[in-house]
């Protein structure tokens, strides 16, 4: 039981002041910025809603948005499955494991821009091994002028990059469950498949569900990685909103538009995650 | 498929090569010079050398890039950790107006894409005159390493038994001294985690690391995007500099590597 302490507030209260300084003072510059026509320092003018309409109606920012909406699901639809069965195939205890674990890790602590650097080198058909490997056998390959390439490359990259994230919360989540629930499974004659639909995707669901959170605003936030590779090329085809979106800010310095733009796209990911997260508790609700 | 204490499974063995070989990729390349490079594939360096690495270890645009990193990533770490354990004791304990809504808002800024706060963050460190510090960086890196620091150590705080606070306020411990000599090296390990944590999501960042540096606080991200010399693209220096980035994200997996799925097993990451 919690003791009901108001004076806690004092121990919260450098971490508020942090955040206060980080995120809301910075949020609040950006909701202020996107009702106003800024010229200048000294000449702003209020517009409304007007920047949000105009972005709304931008077919470049709506495009931006259905191929982001689009790379979100298809690295989702990657990892998730992989990561589940990785974590499956893990041992759980050994001299092995933890040698597994930090491969699996590694990905993981690689700076972002390196890691779009690390598959340049090796897509690139004249010095990559892949780009080599996949011209070698006769298909014609190259992610900076075709889109379908660049497409696979950025997919194949991320799952490279995070699906070591879904495992390694996925084999935490495995290594949790009591082996008696294995033994009576066991007992009861229960298939492969059903000692994973019974006893393991249940004591997963907890860790997938903050796995599934974390892919997805993360996949909703890229842009180093496909900064380093393509570059949002060819033409705008790998262009996702966060680099329409810097483009926008920092290389037009479109305040008005960007702010809206920033609004909308923070206020996106908050819905999609939100829908997810209450969606995943009311299934949870009405099973138990 | 294994079942507990089962054998690692082949698939994995191919899944750990496919982590590995662009790795050993990038690796190969850093030995190389850019004539090798460029003159065609060899599977194994023909002419290995460290010409690439020496290049950085004595240019100081490079070193340089490489300490002022160091210098935000610590510097964050440690004020994330000091902001962060009071407030998730304190969440943790204490039933307080607003906790279930404070603390789900911190989490929120999670999910605010660093795009977001590119102009702001410009403005407000500039007006401040902490534009072009490790300083800026580390502040602004807080946005999403306090809300995970919060997170991750509120679950290792719940782990500890409230009994052991009882017992210090039996004993006539006072309250500092409870929780710098008694709780905070049993929380050690937790403790350990959320720096790891920070530190992979500091040292990883580029977006708002660039936007708030020029010259004077560069940090190495930045300099590899700006690799470009006189004759091209500088492939060999370039995946030499990757190489060494990749080498204090082992070494922190490494003094962790016992903590590491205790605090994924919390499911907080």
């Amino acid at each position: 039981m919690q003791r009901a302490n108001n004076r806690a507030w004092l121990a919260v209260a450098p971490v508020v002041l942090v955040v206060a300084f980080t995120a809301i003072a910075p949020l609040m510059t950006v909701v202020n910025y996107s009702v106003q026509d800024i010229f200048d320092v000294h000449t702003r003018l209020f517009v409304g809603l007007d920047w949000y309409r105009e972005t709304l109606r931008d077919p470049r920012f709506l495009e931006a948005l259905a191929r982001q909406l689009g790379f979100s699901a298809l690295v989702l639809a990657l990892e998730i499955p992989l990561g589940i069965w990785i974590a499956r195939c893990m041992p759980l205890q050994g001299r092995m494991t933890v040698a597994f674990l930090i491969v699996l890790a590694v990905p993981l602590l690689i700076p972002w821009n390196v890691v779009g650097v690390i598959w340049q080198i090796f897509a690139r058909p004249d010095i990559g091994l892949l780009g080599a490997a996949v011209t070698a056998l006769g298909v014609s390959y190259n992610y900076t002028s075709s889109a379908l390439d660049a497409w696979i490359t950025l997919a194949l990259m991320d799952m490279w990059h995070w699906t070591s994230l879904v495992a390694l919360l996925c084999f935490a989540g495995l290594a949790a469950i009591p082996p008696a629930y294995y033994q009576a499974a066991e007992l009861d004659g229960a298939s492969r498949w059903q000692v994973f639909r019974h006893v393991e995707l249940p004591h997963l669901k907890s860790v997938l569900t903050i796995a599934v959170l974390l892919r997805l605003m993360d996949s909703l936030m890229i842009y180093t990685e496909p900064f380093v590779l393509t570059g949002g090329g060819p033409g705008a085809s790998t262009t996702f909103l966060s680099q329409y979106l810097t483009s926008m800010a920092v290389g037009q310095f479109d305040l008005g538009p960007a702010a809206a733009f920033s609004v909308l796209y923070f206020l996106l990911i908050l819905l999609l995650c939100w829908l997810f997260y209450t969606s995943v508790m009311k299934r949870g609700d009405e099973a138990a | 498929m294994s079942a507990p204490n089962g054998k690692a499974h082949w698939s994995l063995y191919l899944y750990c090569l496919f982590l590995l070989v662009p790795l050993y990729w990038l690796i190969s390349m850093a030995v190389k010079s850019n004539r090798d490079i460029l003159g065609g594939l060899e599977l194994v360096p023909g002419n290995p050398t460290l010409a690439n690495f020496v290049e950085i270890a004595t240019n100081p645009a490079w070193y340089g890039a490489f300490i002022n990193s160091l210098t935000y990533v610590c510097l964050n770490a440690a004020l994330s950790i000091t902001v962060a354990l009071p407030a998730a004791y304190a969440f943790s304990r204490y039933r307080f107006l607003g906790d279930k809504q404070l603390f789900f808002w911190l989490l929120t800024n999670r999910m605010a894409p660093p795009a977001v706060f590119l102009l702001p963050f410009f403005q407000l460190y500039s007006a401040v005159g902490l534009f072009d510090t490790p300083l800026a960086v580390a502040l602004a890196h807080c946005l999403f390493t306090v809300p995970l620091a919060v997170w991750i150590l509120e679950g290792f705080v719940s782990a500890v038994p409230k009994e052991l606070d009882e017992m210090a306020a039996i004993d006539g411990h006072s309250f500092p001294f409870f929780f710098f000599r008694i709780f905070i090296p049993v929380i050690r390990g937790g403790i350990g985690v959320t720096l790891f944590f920070c530190f992979m999501f500091s040292w990883v960042e580029l977006l708002i690391a660039r936007t708030l540096t020029a010259s004077e606080a560069k940090p190495i991200v930045v300099a590899m995007t700006r690799t470009v010399s006189a004759s091209g693209l500088d492939w060999g220096v370039l995946a030499a500099a990757g190489v060494l980035t990749i080498l204090p994200g082992l070494a922190v997996v490494w003094f962790v590597r016992r903590h590491l799925v205790k605090g994924f097993a919390m499911g907080r990451v």
